[in-house]
């Protein structure tokens, strides 16, 4: 409980800064999509070239990371203002958090992979 | 000065004149009550009533004449009927009001539905329980704590210094009545119980602001929960249906601007006046 | 017997016996769903949850969409083939609406719930219109609705104009 006091300014605060470092980064992925034309944008080796660019792979993860901190815990509010009762709390807390881990992983995993394979 | 009463006048001779083209006059409406003793364990049904109006009459005066002509058990609370006590909140035609402050020529239709308030446990027909209102009210230490005022000493009473301006910055949100309709309103407090609600979170700011107080971190500490402050998401529905003015919504975030660190934290502390001696 | 809910409600301090809380009349989700009768910052909050549940959806499938580039073109190709038809293209669409929306209103709220934007307290007067309910929030809300449509048209111009 303790522990939760101190927090949750703390937490919301990190809210509003993801919040606003995500609309930069997506601004930037979505100016990705449109520098050619958007079919050609999405065909594999375009796709893979972006992959293989640091800095924009590089903007992909912290994208990643930032939108699933947001998310989950926009959705963790969510939860929380739906029922009361000391186990959906910690469940709600543990479920988005461990959410956030395995999307932040699962998409990272993407981007290595991607950032590896050769042009097809 | 006469600039300032000319502009009041005119404000004040729009408003009656927009208040005119919205009265819809009528020589009776139909109100339809929501009737159940849940201690009995009844089944809400709605019952339906011809009242007699006027222009001036209020939804309390109607409920009165049907409780007082045409079906005395008719539960309701009320008591000063002129918007100072907070006794009437009810949720009329699906807002939460005040009976005796809302007009019959205000609302449009002929059916007035008058219900208990949302969010407050049910007791019987238009009256329900405040016991949660209440206590996340006095949770949020209602009362000036200032650890330089002695007032276990009556000898050492003295009163605290406060310039007009100081008290601007509290007085709104000391109008307060309690009445529960920005509670009854507030989509958070509809889902979350221990959401202590704009009324409470409001008087939290109210305190806050007040030069007399100095208890800043012990009262910040007790919203800065997850369930606390940071779950008002600003639907402003509880200052729209403040009866009073109090504008709670303003506290909260003027409130949250100092936990966010948008606004200083340092604020004047009143000074004690030594007493007058004659 | 005293009622069910008596018990000490706390924000903070010792967790006490809120799990017993009578929920009796509360609104609940039927009472969210209906923004209607509050006014504009009540719809505004509505939008908020809602683009944000969305976005929130549309980015784990995202994610999902992209990781098939791990397996080969083909599975890229056989993956661009479910999502970029005319469906998947209304589903883009509501994705740059809900998530412009969501970003140019959530500016507003940062400022707004930090207090800015707000007013300041005063002596409230008949017929007490509140402060904090001003022409700056309405029109912030606004202009989150008009970029969000206009992004909208951009986004359908490419996804349906383009080649």
């Amino acid at each position: 409980m303790e522990a939760n006091k101190v927090r949750e300014s703390q937490i919301m605060k990190i809210h509003y800064l993801t919040g606003i470092a995500a609309l930069v980064v997506v601004a930037v992925h979505i100016m990705m999509r449109l520098i050619m034309p958007y079919n050609l944008s999405l065909e594999y080796e375009n796709v893979i070239a972006n992959y293989h660019n640091m800095p924009y792979a590089f903007l992909l993860e912290s994208m990643l990371v930032l939108i699933a901190i947001h998310g989950f815990n926009g959705l963790r509010i969510i939860l929380l203002e739906m029922r009361q009762s000391k186990a959906w709390e910690s469940g709600v807390t543990i479920l988005t958090i461990a959410a956030m881990i395995a999307i932040i992983g699962y998409g990272t995993r993407t981007i290595i992979v991607a950032n590896g394979l050769e042009m097809g | 000065m006469t600039d300032t009463i000319e502009k009041l006048e005119r404000l004040d001779k729009k408003r009656s004149k927009e208040h005119k083209e919205k009265e819809i006059l009528r020589s009776s409406i139909t109100l339809k009550i929501l009737r159940a003793n849940r201690a009995a364990n009844e089944p809400a049904h709605y019952d339906t009533i011809e009242v007699p109006v006027q222009r001036s009459t209020t939804v309390l005066d109607a409920l009165l004449w049907a409780k007082g002509y045409k079906d005395h058990s008719i539960g309701i609370r009320y008591s000063c009927r002129m918007a100072s006590c907070g006794s009437c909140g009810m949720k009329i035609n699906g807002i939460p009001r005040l009976a005796c402050y809302t007009k019959v020529s205000e609302l449009s239709g002929d059916t007035i539905t008058c219900e208990p308030l949302s969010n407050f446990p049910h007791i019987r027909d238009l009256v329900t329980d405040f016991s949660q209102f209440f206590e996340h009210h006095k949770n949020m230490q209602p009362y000036i704590q200032n650890e330089n005022a002695d007032i276990k000493d009556p000898a050492k009473l003295s009163e605290f210094m406060q310039s007009p301006e100081d008290v601007d910055k509290f007085l709104q949100f000391s109008y307060c009545i309690k009445c529960g309709c920005c509670y009854a309103a507030c989509p958070t407090v509809a889902m979350d119980t221990k959401f202590p609600g704009p009324q409470a979170l409001a008087q939290m700011y109210r305190y806050f602001a007040d030069t007399r107080d100095t208890a800043v971190e012990k009262r910040m500490e007790i919203v800065d929960d997850r369930h606390g402050l940071f779950r008002c998401h600003f639907a402003g529905s509880c200052s729209s249906v403040c009866p009073k003015g109090v504008d709670p919504a303003l506290g909260i975030q003027l409130l949250r601007g100092h936990m966010l660190g948008y606004s200083s934290n340092e604020k004047k502390i009143a000074e004690l006046k030594e007493r007058l001696k004659k | 017997m005293a009622p069910s809910y008596i018990y000490k409600v706390c924000t903070g301090g010792e967790e006490v016996l809120m799990e017993a809380i009578d929920r009796n009349n509360r609104e609940g989700i039927k009472g969210w769903l209906n923004p209607s009768r509050y006014g504009a910052e009540r719809i505004s909050y509505w939008l908020q949850r809602l683009t944000g549940v969305g976005l929130l959806g549309y980015f784990i499938g995202h994610v999902y969409e992209t990781s098939s580039l791990t397996n080969g073109p083909d599975a890229w190709a056989a993956m661009l083939e479910l999502t970029q038809t005319p469906m998947g293209h209304m589903i883009l669409l509501l994705v740059i609406g809900m998530s412009t929306f969501h970003s140019a209103n959530g500016i507003r709220l940062i400022f707004t719930q930090g207090g800015k934007g707000l007013g300041k307290p005063g002596r409230p007067d008949y017929p007490y219109d509140a402060v904090s309910l001003n022409y700056r929030q309405k029109s912030g809300i606004w202009i989150a609705l008009i970029l969000a449509a206009a992004a909208m048209m951009y986004g359908a111009s490419v996804l349906f104009g383009g080649e």
